[in-house]
């Protein structure tokens, strides 16, 4: 890197705090134009905060934002936009009802005279910035009825917008395919090629590691220190982060395996999935590999209730079921930690204790009022066997870390001596550290007894926690894996929709 | 995080900041006018209370539910209508006082049924409650119409207009039966099953269905109640009064919105409480009457609080922001 260079954008000793939180602590941050940044820390650590200064949401208490030599003060997003800091956000913050250019433009539509919106430049304009991202689709359609890639992709043209300094990227690849990963990664190198410095917020080693140039961590809202890629690793970095070394490798004890719990056959519900037919043994982790809309995220709520096959068996210790809604399947000993935990899992107003009993309730009523002593008790037993870190039971879940949260999403599960456990995405938007304490976790449940299905679009989560691995593709399975039979390349070629033979 | 244990006066006032405001016009008005500190006014508030604090306790389970009830002025208008016509119907003319027992009875099963048709329609249809039950606001107030015939009915049996004047030890009993309701709906609210599984609802439909919980049957059973409440404090209001009338209750559901909000309940659910309700309903009570004695002029009261109410839910966004990171939006 040139050493006389000016960085695009330099943060010198930012603080901000919040009532009782100091949440940025003297932080220090620079990107050089061209350059790939990495930011990384654990949930918490005080990333999207540092991101939401920098994208002028917030007033830092103290330090400056430097800009190109010039300090400045960004009061709103659109100051830094014109600044050319450009936050393209992990959440999608898109306007659903209105069209791909408007969303693009959104805040700064092209003007005609009497303040009317000039469409023609609109249009044009959106329709060349998509096709630049390679975008099948144009900027007349309504965002609503875009795919949630898609949506993604007019969130990253927003950025194109202005020309850009420093482009944030959040988290982008969280909903995205491998495909259009590898279209997201062209982008960034082709704004990095134009001198663009680019922080980019991951939680995923092989992304940062592919990607970047440096990395910085943060721990607990203040600066770790900066790693030129090239010279490090990922051990490094990890003990950066959670200030520790992570044990990577697998459970190799063998499992003791017990009876069939779960059997499925010839499952159809078209046009999401066709003829599944797979089981699950007490004792066994059974991992659901495949791309993102392979079909099974639409199998495990089958399982649960909240869909309805077209034909095909569920079959429960070896007798046919019938599930037609979540009260039915948790009957059956059926289990579901849903992929969205804050949309789909949790009551984010409710405190822990409470979404944790929250699917039985009902069975804790003592006369006509809730046990409150019951409900204190199942919470106590769960927090202590899960480590779950909070004050109190009366903490309200949406001040927890993404990785505690999801432990009162098992927690609730685990209370109700399930027999099945179905966990979709179990660690998705958590940091590394809790993400080992969750595989861990799901090891220590099969070993106990419970027979566990993981569903995961990563490979390495998938690698580590199951005893066999189901690859999907389009709605079908393609093979099956035992662990010590699976190769990453195979995996491969079957979620991409090649079969076995072919291979061979 | 604040600790949560330790919950001092002060920091309570600015989780409800409604309940420091009813402290505030309580001095205020007792300062101010010479008859509202009296023994027998505060009776008055707790008895004019009681007619929009009833429905309050039922739309704060509503709302909490994560819907609303804009059909409850109506709903109180055709059950005070039955009240009084239904004790003079000629096949209870040989009753006696008892000829109220099944008027009232059926006043307030008339309320029951009117709150289960709406929640039916909204767990069935999915159609928003607000639209569902604008339309029940409409439709019934047309009900009161055809059956009053546009007319005022008036009660002919003296027991029935009494009854209002009846106190139970030192508190009238219209206020007993306030304060019972109040207690009963906190109790319902916080403690049981159904309370819970009402905040889960409002707080995220989806996560409550995942944890099994059967959604409609709940929201359901929040109509039937704000439906029986709002009949009973139609039939405590005809006693008051005498009689119905076909217009008794409009506008009520502004009231009670308004009181609901400013005990802190989020429109949008999950949020609120019976505690917070009691202040907002007793905040407008108290404001209607200490103007009243200050012979402020009755539209004032509007004006006032208008503004009152978007204060206090300003007041509370700045104290109680960090939830959301403080993020300025």
């Amino acid at each position: 890197m040139n050493e006389k260079l000016e960085p695009a954008l330099r943060l010198k000793g930012i603080v901000k705090t919040f009532p009782g939180v100091r949440a940025l602590d003297g932080v220090d941050f620079e990107v050089m134009p061209g350059e790939v940044h990495a930011l990384l820390g654990e949930n918490g650590a005080g990333k999207s905060t540092l991101m939401k200064v920098l994208a002028g949401m917030y007033q830092p208490d103290e330090g400056q934002i430097i800009i190109a030599g010039q300090p400045v003060r960004m009061t709103t997003p659109i100051e830094a936009k014109a600044q050319g800091v450009v936050l393209i956000h992990q959440e999608l913050s898109l306007v659903p009802e209105m069209s791909a250019a408007e969303n693009i433009y959104l805040g700064e539509l092209p003007l005609k005279s009497f303040g009317r919106v000039d469409w023609t430049t609109l249009y044009e304009r959106s329709n060349a910035i998509l096709e630049r991202l390679n975008c099948n689709f144009r900027g007349e359609v309504t965002v609503v009825n875009l795919s949630i890639a898609n949506q993604q992709m007019v969130e990253i043209a927003r950025a194109l917008t202005v020309d850009a300094r420093v482009v944030v990227f959040d988290e982008p690849t969280a909903s995205l395919t491998d495909a259009e990963k590898v279209v997201l990664f062209e982008i960034i190198n082709d704004l990095k090629a134009r001198g663009v410095g680019i922080v980019y917020i991951s939680h995923r080693m092989d992304e940062i590691f592919t990607l970047s140039d440096r990395i910085t961590v943060l721990r607990d809202g203040s600066y770790r220190g900066t790693l030129t890629t090239a010279d490090t690793n990922e051990d490094e970095v990890t003990r950066l982060m959670i200030g520790r070394s992570l044990d990577l490798s697998r459970d190799t004890a063998t499992p003791t395996l017990g009876e069939t719990v779960l059997e499925v056959r010839n499952l159809t519900c078209a046009p999401l999935y066709r003829d599944i037919s797979f089981s699950v043994r007490a004792g066994e982790v059974v991992g659901f590999y495949g791309l993102v809309g392979a079909g099974r995220t639409e199998i495990a709520e089958t399982l649960f209730g909240l869909r309805s096959a077209d034909s095909g068996e569920i079959l429960i210790d070896g007798e046919k079921v019938q599930i037609g809604s979540p009260p039915d399947a948790i009957a059956l000993g059926i289990s579901l930690v849903p992929e969205n935990r804050k949309e789909q899992g949790l009551v984010l107003s409710m405190n822990c204790r409470d979404n944790m009993t929250l699917p039985q309730v009902q069975n804790l009523a003592s006369g006509p009022f809730v046990s409150s002593s019951a409900e204190n008790e199942i919470f106590d037993k769960y927090r202590e066997k899960l480590e779950i870190k909070t004050p109190s039971w009366r903490q309200t879940v949406r001040v927890l870390s993404g990785g505690n949260q999801q432990k009162i999403v098992i927690g609730k599960w685990l209370s109700m001596q399930p027999r099945v456990l179905i966990v979709d995405e179990p660690t998705r938007g958590i940091d590394v550290g809790s993400k080992s304490e969750i595989h861990a976790l799901l090891r220590a449940l099969a070993a106990q007894g419970y027979a566990v299905i993981v569903i995961s679009s990563e490979m390495p989560e998938v690698l580590r926690v199951s005893d066999r691995i189901v690859a999907m593709y389009n709605g079908r399975i393609m093979r099956e894996f035992t662990a010590d039979l699976v190769t990453e390349d195979s995996l491969v070629q079957a979620i991409s929709g090649i079969k076995a033979t072919e291979v061979a | 995080m604040s600790n949560l244990t330790d919950i001092t006066p002060l920091r309570w006032l600015m989780r409800n900041p409604i309940w420091g405001f009813v402290l505030l016009v309580f001095i205020f008005f007792s300062l101010m006018s010479d008859h509202f500190f009296d023994y027998r006014n505060f009776q008055n508030i707790l008895v004019q209370t009681s007619t929009i604090g009833l429905i309050a306790l039922g739309m704060t389970l509503v709302m909490i539910n994560g819907n609303i009830d804009l059909s409850v002025g109506a709903t109180l208008a055709l059950a005070a209508a039955f009240a009084v016509d239904v004790q003079s119907w000629a096949m209870f003319a040989t009753w006696g006082n008892w000829q109220i027992l099944p008027a009232v009875c059926l006043a307030l099963l008339v309320g029951l049924l009117m709150g289960a048709i709406n929640g039916f329609i909204v767990w069935k249809t999915g159609v928003d409650a607000f639209i569902v039950t604008l339309g029940a606001m409409l439709g019934i107030r047309g009900l009161v119409f055809v059956y009053t015939g546009e007319s005022s009915f008036y009660a002919m049996n003296f027991a029935y207009s009494d009854f209002s004047a009846l106190s139970v030890g030192p508190l009238p009993v219209l206020a007993v039966i306030f304060l019972v309701c109040t207690l009963i709906v906190h109790l319902v609210l916080s403690r049981t099953v159904h309370g819970r599984n009402t905040y889960a609802v409002g707080g995220n439909r989806e996560a409550a269905v995942n944890a099994g919980i059967r959604v409609g049957p709940h929201m359901m059973v929040n109509f039937m109640i704000i439906g029986f409440l709002a009949a009973l404090s139609g039939v405590l209001l005809s006693t008051q009064m005498g009689a119905a009338t076909p217009n008794l209750g409009r506008d009520y559901e502004l009231w009670v919105i308004t009181a609901v909000v400013l005990g802190g309940t989020k429109l949008t659910g999950g949020k609120g409480d019976i505690i917070g309700t009691l202040g907002g309903v007793l905040a407008i009570g108290i404001l209607r009457n200490g103007m009243n004695l200050m012979q402020v002029p009755a539209f004032y009261v509007y004006v006032i609080l208008g503004s009152i109410l978007i204060a206090v839910l300003f007041l509370d966004k700045r104290f109680n922001r960090t939830e959301d990171g403080g993020l300025r939006l």
